[in-house]
């Protein structure tokens, strides 16, 4: 398990919408180069936490720290600057369905940096290699499968290389296979690039398979119901729910 | 098929008895029978014996439920079930049945009624300042980095605004001028001064007419089209990426579209003013006037400065229609209705705004003597 510095810091963080708190004293640390994973069931207030993370919605209170930079005070060319090191894979995939895959990828390139023609063409055949994707490069997403369309959206997001990648949902909607292959996918970036992932779910084959460390929310306490390894949460846990969750037990209160 | 025998006992008992199938179809038959045995005698103790029910479904469990809960004096209860009866009975909590399963939507005092909606105008508006703050920037910006436009981006548009609005424009508007031409000319006609028509078809589709018809036929076109695309993209999450990649939806999304209708509008409407005119003359032949003497006419009664006051809106025009289309797109909330809602709002919005902006401009021409 990696035991790097933290690259995200989450600061008493209370999130919600129109003030309504969904969570509220949320504290944890990233650390770099770990798969973490943010779990808990529908309603829980995952996806909401993660939009929060990367600045899309202001918080009600907190700071959230990526690499040492407050995202939740950045405005402007400062945030934009925070947020070239943080790549995002949304739930849906959201790739940009006027455009092809490469065209997709090349995107960030182009608006970035100032790299010739021939190099943003060889990056985006890169990374669309590198998930698998090289020969469906010239497809719209419309014309792809779910998985791809999440592979797709990988590649999208480590075009500029982002020491840190967020995954919304990843294997949401997709069967056994392609959710194993995308597991395997992500454990494979993490090992050979040192990407540090963040990422929601609550499908706990993936969670055995890639995640370091684990958080739980709850949406009864509105915080964090557990934190650590999830074989020993469910193996060691106090607190009975959280064993229950990752034994996939319903009781009548959890069903 | 089911049924229901309904016996009284001698110690002051109701038996309701059931029998056979009870599932949709057939529940029917025996529903109001056997809850009038219960209402008729409130003080009755009832037995409902289901040891005779060979199968039950949602609908028959559903009988068992609501003769259980019935609310009178005297208990109900079930008897004898099956233990496959039984199995899908016990799953239901007669308590959590009794919830209100439309509950009436909570209604606001009016005072709140009206803060909310005060609230939700000044939210809007403030929303509207941001938006106009950031497109200025962003056109600003790609005016002193044109390299930053994405041209691309910004020809596909025109292809759209432009070359396929033009059959819609050019059809509206012939048969504008057509109409116009005619209607004015027959009354004209009575007094000789049918050649008169040139002059006020001149001014009116140069001035007015043309300009404005064609912004409306792009609002409802192209503005709506705008609203959508953002709109679709919004709920896609597409926007949020765009966000997360740090770059700006104004200056990616909007400022493509402005420059686009900025481009295409005006051109639009020389195509538009060029075709009404056209219509008109064609109908001033059937009145015994040569073309050559209605543009001869036309050319007398207006002169540069009618084209250029009618021209100028134009841009205006286009600036506003994209504006509040891209606007509503990217203020569409979550949900499949959503979608609709903007684009519906930005033809709305975007009309009214042409309406009250082309009155300014009539009233600054009438000040200035234009």
């Amino acid at each position: 398990m990696p035991t790097g510095d933290p690259v995200i810091t989450v600061q008493d963080l209370a999130v919600g919408y129109d003030d309504r708190a969904i969570l509220e004293h949320v504290s944890f640390d990233v650390r770099e180069g770990e798969v973490f994973v943010i779990l808990g069931g529908s309603g829980s207030g995952k996806s909401t936490l993660l939009k929060h993370m990367i600045g899309l919605y202001p918080p009600i209170s907190g700071h959230v720290l990526i690499q040492g930079r407050d995202i939740t005070e950045a405005d402007g060319d400062e945030r934009r600057d925070i947020l070239r090191g943080v790549g995002v894979m949304y739930q849906s995939g959201a790739l940009f369905g006027s455009m092809t895959l490469a065209e997709n990828v090349r995107l960030p390139l182009e608006e970035y940096t100032m790299l010739p023609r021939a190099a943003i063409d060889l990056i985006a055949r890169m990374k669309l290699e590198l998930v698998g994707l090289d020969q469906f490069s010239g497809h719209l997403p419309s014309e792809i499968s779910g998985g791809m369309q999440k592979r797709a959206a990988i590649a999208r997001a480590m075009a500029l290389d982002p020491p840190i990648l967020f995954l919304d949902e990843p294997s949401a909607g997709l069967d056994p296979i392609t959710s194993a292959e995308l597991d395997a996918l992500i454990r494979r970036l993490q090992q050979t690039l040192g990407v540090t992932f963040v990422i929601v779910t609550h499908e706990l084959a993936s969670i055995y398979a890639i995640a370091d460390r684990v958080i739980m929310l709850d949406k009864r306490t509105r915080g964090i119901a557990a934190e650590g390894d999830p074989r020993k949460l469910r193996d060691d846990s106090d607190n009975p729910w959280v064993r229950q969750f990752f034994r996939r037990e319903a009781t009548a209160e959890t069903a | 098929m089911a049924s229901l025998v309904i016996n009284d006992t001698p110690d002051g008992h109701r038996m309701l008895a059931l029998s056979g199938r009870l599932d949709a179809t057939s529940v029917s038959s025996i529903w109001d029978r056997a809850h009038r045995a219960l209402t008729d005698a409130p003080d009755r103790p009832v037995t409902v014996d289901a040891a005779d029910v060979e199968y039950c479904d949602g609908a028959g469990i559903a009988l068992l439920v609501d003769l259980a809960s019935h609310p009178r004096r005297a208990p109900v209860e079930v008897v004898r079930m099956r233990a496959a009866v039984a199995t899908l009975y016990n799953q239901f909590d007669l308590a959590n049945l009794e919830h209100d399963l439309d509950p009436p939507a909570p209604r606001l005092p009016v005072v709140e009624e009206v803060g909310s909606a005060t609230y939700g105008l000044g939210r809007d508006l403030r929303n509207m300042v941001t938006f106009v703050g950031s497109l200025t920037s962003a056109l600003v910006y790609a005016i002193v980095h044109p390299r930053s436009v994405r041209w691309k981006d910004v020809f596909r548009i025109c292809e759209r605004v432009g070359a396929d609005g033009l059959p819609i424009v050019a059809l509206i508007s012939f048969l504008l001028g057509l109409i116009l031409a005619f209607q004015s000319a027959v009354p004209m006609k009575r007094f000789g001064a049918e050649i008169f028509v040139a002059d006020l078809l001149g001014l009116s589709v140069l001035r007015e007419l043309g300009p404005l018809m064609t912004a409306i036929l792009l609002a409802g076109r192209s503005g709506a089209a705008f609203a959508a695309e953002i709109g679709t993209m919004t709920v896609n999450q597409e926007v949020d990426a765009l966000t997360t990649m740090g770059l700006d939806p104004v200056r990616f999304l909007v400022t493509p579209r402005i420059i686009a209708a900025l481009l295409m509008t005006p051109l639009l409407t020389l195509f538009a003013n060029l075709v009404a005119l056209l219509g008109g003359a064609l109908t001033m032949q059937t009145f015994s006037i040569p073309l050559v003497t209605f543009f001869h006419e036309l050319d007398s009664a207006v002169d540069l400065t009618d084209f250029l006051a009618g021209w100028v809106k134009s841009f205006v025009f286009a600036f506003l229609i994209a504006a509040v289309g891209c606007l509503r797109g990217l203020q569409t909330s979550a949900g499949a209705s959503a979608v609709g809602d903007s684009a519906t709002r930005a033809v709305v919005s975007g009309i009214i705004l042409l309406v009250i902006v082309d009155g300014i401009f009539a009233v600054a021409y009438f000040v200035l003597d234009i």
